[in-house]
C-alpha cells in the first residue's frame, strides 16, 4: 500500500503567524492532536502537535496566570524539523518511522507543498486492511517447513477449493525450522480444505478439527 | 382465542437449497417439525402457512440491483463475474434454481410469524427457516442470501411502529442485521457468539458499539473458543437481562442457530441441548417482563442437523408452549431416520454427560468471558 492512498488528503493546517490560543481552539474544534505549520503557498514550516500547546498552557490548578502566553504565534512552539513522507512511500516504510521516531504524525509533501497526513490511527487502519479483518472471512493458521515455495503449494490447495483469499500473513514461528502462514479466507466452511491440508501432511495450528477439545 | 403461540411451516420452506454437499441443509426444519408431531407437541391448528414475500418487502433492506441479480442468477442468467460482486456464486453461495424464489418464502415466513405477534393474535411465533442473518444490503454472504431477520425488524418498525430487540445466539457473529441497523436508536442487536479472532465472519467485538445515534444501541458479546454452558449461559442470561432492562423493547425478535453446540462441525464452542432449553426459557421471561410476550424466534445456524438441530429447534417451541421434553425421543421419528442419518441419533432428549472430554482451561476461560462481558455491558452499568 503506497501513503497516497492511507493518508489524510483534507489536512487541518494553521498559519504560522496565528496564535497558540488559536491553535489550541482548532485543536478541539477539529478533534485534531496535530496541526501542520504552513505559509501561504501550502509549504510546510513546521508542526504543532497537542504536547506543544500543553507545554505552553499554564497548569489546571494556576489557569488564570500567564494567559498572555496564548496571544504568542504558534511559531514559536512549533517543531520545525519534522519527519515527512513522500505520497509515493510506501506502508511499511512509514510504520518503522513511527515505531523508531516514536512520533504521532508524518505529514505528506510533494514538491515541498503539504498534501496529505498520516497518524498512528491511519497507520493501524492500513493495518486492518492489510490483515482482512473488515472483510467477513474465516482463519487459519497452517504451519509450514521454512523452505522456498510453501507458500505457493499451500495457496494451490486454498485455489482448488476456490477460496478467496482476503489476506495471508506470514509469520516467524518459536521453532525456526518452521514458519507459520496464516490466512483469512471468504467462507464461513473451511473444513474441507483443511481436512485435505492435513491430509498432504501440513500441520494446521487453527482452527481445530471437530472432536478436539485442546489448542495444539 | 389468543394462541400462545404457532409455528410457520410449509414445504415451500425446504427449497432454499444449494447443493447435496452442502452443510447448510434445511432438512433440519423437516427433521424438528416431525420430531415435534411424532412427540405430540405440535398441533395442526398451531400450525400456519407461511406467505411469500413481494419484492418490495426484500427492498426494506437489500438493493434493488442485488434483488435483480439474485433473480437473474436464479434463472441462470448471470454472468459469473457479476455474480461474484453480490457474493453469489462463491462457495458458501453457491447458485441455485429458483433462489429468488426459495429466499422469498422464507422471508415471508419470518413476516408471517412477526403480523401474528404483532397483530395480537399469537403471543409468541415460530419461523425456523429463518434467521439467515450474514446476508447484506447488496451481497450474500455466509450461506445466507436475503436477510428475513433485518427485514422483519425494518417491516415492524414501520409497519407497527416498534422498538425491537434482536437477540442472537447464533455461535457466529450477527454481522448483517448489526451493521443494517448500526446507526438506528430504535432498533438494539446483541449478538452473543465465538470470538470473531479465528471464526467467520470475524467481527462482532465488545467495542462495536453502533454509530451517530445509533451508538450503545449494538451490544456484541464473544466468548472464548470452548466455552461450556454455564458461562455461556451466564453471558447470555445477563446480558439479555441487563440490555432489555436498558432498551426496554416493544417486541423481541431472537436468531437460534444451534451452532455453538460441541457436536456442530463449524465451531468451536463446547454448549451442549442444557443451553438449548435455556435460551428460549428466558427469552419468554423477558419478553414476559417487557414485551407483554411479543417474541418471534427464527431459527438459524445449525450444521449437525441430525444429533443438534431436531432436539434443539424442538425445545424452542415446547418452550413457548410452556413445556419442556425430557425422556427418551420418540421412537417412530428414530426409526423413521435411523438409516438416513450420518450419526447414530442420540436416543434422550437430553445430551448423555461427558460427550466431551472436559475443557483444561475451563477456569480460564470462564473468567476472560466474564471480563468481556463486563466490558461489553460497561455503557449501560455505568449508569445506573
Amino acid at each position: 500500500m503506497i501513503v497516497q492512498n492511507m493518508m489524510q488528503k483534507n489536512v487541518v493546517t494553521i498559519h504560522a503567524n496565528e496564535t497558540i490560543g488559536a491553535a489550541l481552539k482548532l485543536m478541539l474544534e477539529k478533534d485534531v492532536r496535530n496541526l501542520p505549520v504552513t505559509d501561504e503557498a501550502g509549504h510546510l514550516l513546521g508542526l504543532v502537535t497537542d504536547r506543544e500547546v500543553k507545554d505552553a498552557s499554564p497548569s489546571i490548578f494556576h489557569q488564570n496566570e500567564h494567559v498572555e502566553d496564548f496571544e504568542k504565534p504558534v511559531s514559536t512552539i512549533m517543531k520545525s524539523a519534522v519527519f515527512t513522507a513522500h505520497p509515493f512511500d510506501i506502508a511499511e516504510e512509514l510504520s518503522q518511522i513511527f515505531y523508531e521516531e516514536n512520533i504521532s504524525c508524518i505529514p505528506v509533501l510533494d514538491e515541498n507543498r503539504l498534501v496529505g497526513l498520516v497518524t498512528e490511527r491511519d497507520m493501524l487502519h492500513a493495518f486492518i486492511q492489510l490483515t482482512g479483518t473488515h472483510q467477513p472471512g474465516s482463519h487459519l493458521e497452517i504451519a509450514v517447513p521454512n523452505q522456498a515455495g510453501q507458500l505457493a503449494k499451500v495457496a494451490s490447495v486454498l485455489k482448488d477449493f476456490h477460496l478467496n483469499i482476503s489476506s495471508v500473513l506470514v509469520y516467524p514461528s518459536l521453532n525456526e525450522n518452521e514458519k507459520i502462514i496464516v490466512f483469512r479466507v471468504g467462507t464461513m466452511n473451511p473444513l474441507p480444505v483443511i481436512e485435505h491440508l492435513i491430509e498432504y501432511g501440513y500441520e494446521v495450528k487453527w482452527p481445530p478439527i471437530p472432536g478436539e477439545n485442546h489448542e495444539k | 382465542m389468543k394462541n400462545d403461540a404457532v409455528f410457520v411451516y410449509s414445504p415451500d420452506l425446504l427449497n432454499y437449497k444449494f447443493n447435496d454437499n452442502h452443510p447448510f441443509n434445511q432438512l433440519r426444519v423437516q427433521l424438528a417439525y416431525e420430531l415435534l408431531k411424532d412427540s405430540g407437541c405440535l398441533h395442526e391448528d398451531q400450525i400456519v402457512l407461511p406467505r411469500k414475500a413481494t419484492d418490495d418487502e426484500i427492498m426494506l433492506i437489500h438493493d434493488k440491483g442485488y434483488v435483480d441479480a439474485v433473480q437473474k442468477a436464479g434463472d441462470g442468467k448471470l454472468s459469473k463475474e457479476i455474480a461474484l460482486n453480490y457474493g453469489l456464486g462463491t462457495e458458501d453461495t453457491p447458485i441455485f434454481t429458483n433462489m429468488h424464489e426459495a429466499s422469498s418464502w422464507v422471508v415471508g415466513a419470518t413476516l408471517t410469524a412477526v403480523d401474528w405477534v404483532m397483530e395480537g393474535k399469537a403471543k409468541h411465533a415460530l419461523s425456523l427457516s429463518g434467521g439467515l442473518h450474514h446476508g447484506f444490503r447488496g451481497k450474500a454472504s455466509g450461506f445466507c442470501i436475503y436477510n428475513d431477520s433485518s427485514i422483519a425488524i425494518e417491516y415492524m418498525k414501520q409497519k407497527y411502529k416498534a422498538r425491537v430487540l434482536y437477540v442472537d445466539t447464533d455461535a457466529h457473529h450477527g454481522d448483517g442485521v448489526q451493521w443494517a441497523f448500526y446507526d438506528d436508536p430504535d432498533v438494539c442487536t446483541l449478538s452473543i457468539h465465538e470470538t470473531g479472532r479465528y471464526l467467520f465472519p470475524g467481527t462482532g467485538s465488545i467495542h462495536e458499539k453502533g454509530a451517530g445515534k445509533g451508538y450503545g444501541y449494538s451490544f456484541n458479546v464473544p466468548v472464548d473458543a470452548f466455552t461450556e454452558d454455564e458461562s455461556f449461559l451466564e453471558c447470555y442470561e445477563k446480558s439479555l437481562w441487563e440490555v432489555a432492562d436498558f432498551f426496554k423493547p416493544d417486541v423481541i425478535i431472537t436468531q437460534n442457530g444451534v451452532d455453538a453446540h460441541y457436536y456442530d462441525p463449524l465451531t468451536h464452542l463446547s454448549v451442549t441441548m442444557k443451553t438449548y432449553t435455556e435460551i428460549p426459557k428466558i427469552a419468554k421471561k423477558v419478553a414476559e417482563k417487557y414485551c407483554e410476550g411479543r417474541w418471534i424466534a427464527t431459527g438459524g445456524g445449525g450444521y449437525d442437523i441430525w444429533r443438534v438441530v431436531p432436539r434443539a429447534w424442538a425445545y424452542l417451541w415446547c418452550v413457548m408452549n410452556n413445556h419442556v421434553p425430557t425422556g427418551q425421543i420418540a421412537e417412530n421419528w428414530l426409526s423413521r431416520w435411523d438409516q438416513e442419518a450420518k450419526h447414530p441419533l442420540p436416543r434422550t432428549w437430553e445430551d448423555e454427560s461427558g460427550i466431551y472430554k472436559p475443557i483444561p482451561r475451563k477456569e480460564e476461560i470462564t473468567s476472560k468471558n466474564r471480563a468481556t462481558l463486563e466490558k461489553s455491558l460497561f455503557s449501560i452499568r455505568k449508569s445506573s
